[in-house]
């Protein structure tokens, strides 16, 4: 087995590792860099992205507004002391990708422009067109390659973490060319492997967010939080799930249901009114919106299409040239995958899986439980997203929390030496022979596309936008028996080039563990809070009981142990969570209460 | 749109190192729908009916640049490429032409990261500025300067279109010239000089020979051809410029 020595090993290439990369690099030019990744850089998840990233930027815009909007908007299940170091240094890492080359759309003065999002009290978001996470992807990945110590290991697939005495101490990686095992020795280890969408059915995700930095810290014992917190963003291609950003609606993109009703003014959101207000109407948070779109369905006031009840998106009234020049993306999107001009017809939208709110539990400096192992972007649980993520948070995390979780890391790893080689060899030979065990099996029978597909089936059932007690009890008996049966999985391919089915039979593995992990925070979470929405007796926000972060941990075969920690308020007591009009009053009669830090 | 169920056969070019001397074509009947990609198909026969078969693909939505492959002989993203397109007659998939295939449908990107990580492909600012001093101003004016080649999604459809590359892969290539133009057009950037070292050598702009079917083939818009004639111009202008400046041809 191939070793390669590091002070620091980064687990993934999107937004999140390549700016921790570079952050180590800058820290001290002498640390070598392992960048892991299992598909070239460019191709890390982060490139769909799309609308923008939030950061206070005008004269009547304040980091209290920032921390008020993310807080409310996470029900109060953010860390209030994470939430303020994000708003305050979200700007500086703005300039920072400006600097590097960030193609942000400009104002005629030539300073960067901002858009109106979801949720968000003043226009923030930073935007390239509608391909920001793009941007900011090629841009991290173009500019990485000045620094000569980030040491890329392209197409490398992370099998496991090396932890010995106490500490993470590095990774082993599969050569996805040749199938051979390299052992990453690092004094550090950053995760960075985004999320877990593909658990589900209809999601935005790409194939390759599949959970895997979750699931291995999860197996070497560090707590996953808040993991029943699942965002749907309310507007997707129905079947493919692919995403029409949010911008659509910051830009006065209208929902509308079967009459052409501007549904949600009906959910707490409205008044309609003419102009895009923000916190108004379309400019709600996610979770609302995808919420008034199942009480539509139910209604019977959703339009049935050929994949299913949609709503329709309406972006005809801001023209073509003006599409094209903000959401050209979606324009194309629109015209290629579904024959829609969106500059004339509407188009066809439902809610989809877009986001993982919770992830490896990471103190406000993104280290874990376990010395030596960090975490950054998606796969992480920071703390600033609580129950609800606004959009155009998460591209903001990245790079602010990246450059945390490198400065962090290469601080941890100049502390210490790698302790006992020979024991970490004896691991990484141990951890080979478990994931050559996944495909040199001989006796399988379980065809892999079926266990993903019951998956993904069972997790939309049970933990959808509502949930109910006894389907969430179905989806873990369910997602218990597949665990099992993942033990009989059977695999065609027994070769060592490129081996893909290997690579999508090792990340089934890591799919089950966290669907697990999901449903069983889900449902014992006794209570309705952002995106965790209950119709069986627990309909209410309960503070008393679950202001509280769900924590869950490994057990080996079994279900997870979910426990329960403190969430950090520092100037935000809990309130009503109120948008539209009724926001506008709880506002006031918080300021009134002094409530509020405003 | 759904509709009833057909079946359309789909050839895929199979190349597997260990046990096959060459690449052979298989032949695979899928079920589809409309709606359904040339990536969902290859994806329906990797989950039903062979396993084995390997290609990249993530986004689905032709952003990440992973799924491009040869699509009866076109370079097409097969995320949006459509089998109802080829229906009734079927389809054949290749390996992208022009790259070493490494097995199936993938092929070797080294040469390609070798080449973009070559050129400096980030800002070398012409006049450097803390982060005190706020963003660069830049006009939304300059910023259509650059924006169109900033799109690449390094898909590499256009070295499968590109003959001049197939002949000679040691050519610099349309993405990643059309990459270099889009820093030496940015107005924040100064490293023009440092990158036309590159740009100007014979595998530089000047090894292609304006066929325009790089353009023709790009899934983003994106203008490779354009961004190479913009440069040989310029390079032209700077190879006479040495003469008839004082001392200049020295340089």
């Amino acid at each position: 087995m191939e070793v390669f020595k590091a002070d620091v090993a980064i687990v993934g290439a999107g937004g999140g590792g390549l700016r921790a990369a570079i952050a180590v690099a800058e820290a001290d030019p002498t640390l070598k860099i392992a960048l892991i990744s299992k598909v070239l850089p460019m191709r890390s998840h982060t490139v769909a992205a799309e609308g923008g990233a939030a950061a206070v930027t005008r004269p009547d815009d304040s980091l209290d507004h920032h921390f008020n909007d993310t807080v409310g908007g996470g029900d109060w299940l953010c860390e209030q002391d994470v939430v303020e170091y994000f708003v305050e240094h979200a700007h500086e890492e703005m300039v920072q990708m400006e600097h590097w080359g960030c193609p942000w759309s400009r104002k005629e003065d030539g300073h960067a422009n901002v858009r109106p999002f979801g949720g968000m009290k003043i226009e923030r978001t930073w935007f390239a067109a509608d391909k920001t996470g793009f941007h900011m992807l090629h841009t991290l990945f173009q500019t990485s390659i000045k620094y000569p110590s980030i040491k890329r290991f392209d197409e490398y697939f992370c099998s496991d973490l090396m932890v010995e005495d106490g500490r993470c101490q590095g990774v082993l990686a599969i050569e996805i060319a040749t199938g051979e095992f390299t052992l990453i020795q690092a004094k550090a280890v950053i995760l960075a492997t985004g999320g877990a969408g593909r658990v589900f059915r209809e999601n935005t995700n790409g194939g390759i967010v599949t959970g895997d930095g979750m699931a291995l810290a999860y197996r070497h014992g560090v707590p996953l939080r808040d993991m029943e917190f699942m965002q749907y963003h309310p507007t997707c291609m129905p079947r493919t799930g692919l995403l029409f950003t949010e911008a659509c609606r910051g830009e006065g993109g209208l929902l509308l249901n079967k009459d052409g009703y501007r549904y949600l003014q009906d959910y707490g959101l409205g008044p309609a009114e003419d102009k895009p207000r923000n916190k108004f109407m379309e400019l709600g948070p996610r979770d609302r919106l995808s919420q008034a779109f199942w009480h539509e369905q139910q209604k019977g006031r959703t339009i049935q299409g050929p994949f299913g009840s949609v709503v329709n998106l309406d972006l005809r009234h801001l023209g073509e040239a003006y599409l094209r020049e903000r959401l050209p993306q979606i324009y194309e999107l629109a015209e290629e995958f579904m024959g829609i001009d969106p500059a004339h017809t509407p188009v066809p939208v439902v809610p989809g899986v877009h986001y993982t709110m919770g992830g490896i539990l990471a103190d406000g400096k993104t280290a874990s439980s376990l010395p030596g192992l960090y975490s950054v972007g998606e796969c992480s649980s920071v703390g600033i997203h609580g129950a609800n993520r606004l959009g155009s948070n998460s591209l903001t995390e990245l790079i602010v929390f990246g450059k945390v979780a490198g400065v962090e890391a290469a601080k941890f790893a100049k502390s210490v030496s790698i302790s006992n080689p020979g024991a970490i060899q004896k691991q990484a030979e141990a951890a080979q022979a478990r994931a050559l065990g996944v495909v040199n099996k001989s006796n399988g029978t379980e065809r892999m596309a079926v266990l993903r597909n019951e998956m993904a089936q069972s997790m939309e059932d049970g933990c959808g936008i509502y949930r109910l007690g006894t389907t969430m009890q179905a989806t873990c008996d369910k997602i218990d028996e597949l665990r099992q049966r993942y033990k009989n999985l059977k695999l065609e391919d027994k070769s060592k080039v490129y081996n893909t089915e290997w690579l999508l039979g090792i990340e089934l593995g890591y799919l089950l563990e966290v669907a697990q992990v999901i449903v069983y925070s889900a449902i014992n979470r006794k209570e309705s809070r952002g995106s965790h929405q209950r119709l069986d007796g627990f309909e209410e926000r309960d503070d008393v009981k679950y202001l509280k972060h769900s924590l869950a941990y490994y057990t080996g075969d079994g279900a997870p142990r979910i426990e329960y920690g403190d969430v950090k308020i520092t100037k935000s007591k809990p309130g009503t969570r109120a948008y539209g009009a009724a926001g506008v009053k709880a506002d006031a009669d918080r300021h009134a209460e002094g409530a509020d830090n405003g | 749109m759904a509709d009833t169920e057909k079946i359309i056969e789909i050839q895929v070019l199979r190349y597997r190192p260990e046990q096959d001397k060459e690449p052979v074509l298989q032949s695979f009947k899928v079920p589809f729908t409309d709606d359904m990609s040339v990536l969902q198909g290859l994806q329906y026969i990797k989950d039903f009916l062979d396993g084995t078969l390997s290609f990249r693909w993530s986004c689905r939505m032709a952003i990440c640049g992973s799924c491009g492959m040869m699509v009866d002989g076109k370079p097409k993203l097969s995320c949006k490429t459509f089998l109802r397109e080829y229906y009734p007659q079927g389809l054949r998939v290749d390996a992208l032409a022009h790259l070493p295939i490494e097995r199936d449908l993938m092929v070797s990107v080294e040469d390609f990261v070798t080449k973009l990580e070559s050129i400096k492909p980030y800002i070398i600012p012409k006049e450097p500025r803390t982060l005190e001093q706020g963003e660069y101003l830049q006009t939304p004016q300059q910023r259509d300067m650059y924006e169109q080649f900033s799109s690449c999604i390094n898909c590499m459809l256009c070295y499968a279109a590109c003959p001049q590359y197939g002949l000679n892969p040691s050519f610099t290539g349309p993405g990643i010239l059309a990459l270099m133009h889009r820093y030496n057009a940015d107005s924040r950037d100064g490293g023009q000089a440092e990158r036309n070292e590159l740009g100007y050598a014979d595998e530089g702009y000047w090894g292609c020979t304006a066929v325009g079917y790089c353009s023709e083939v790009c899934p983003k818009g994106v203008d490779p051809a354009n961004a190479i004639n913009q440069n040989k111009m310029a390079s032209a202008i700077n190879y006479f410029t040495r003469f008839i400046t004082p001392g200049g041809a020295e340089k």
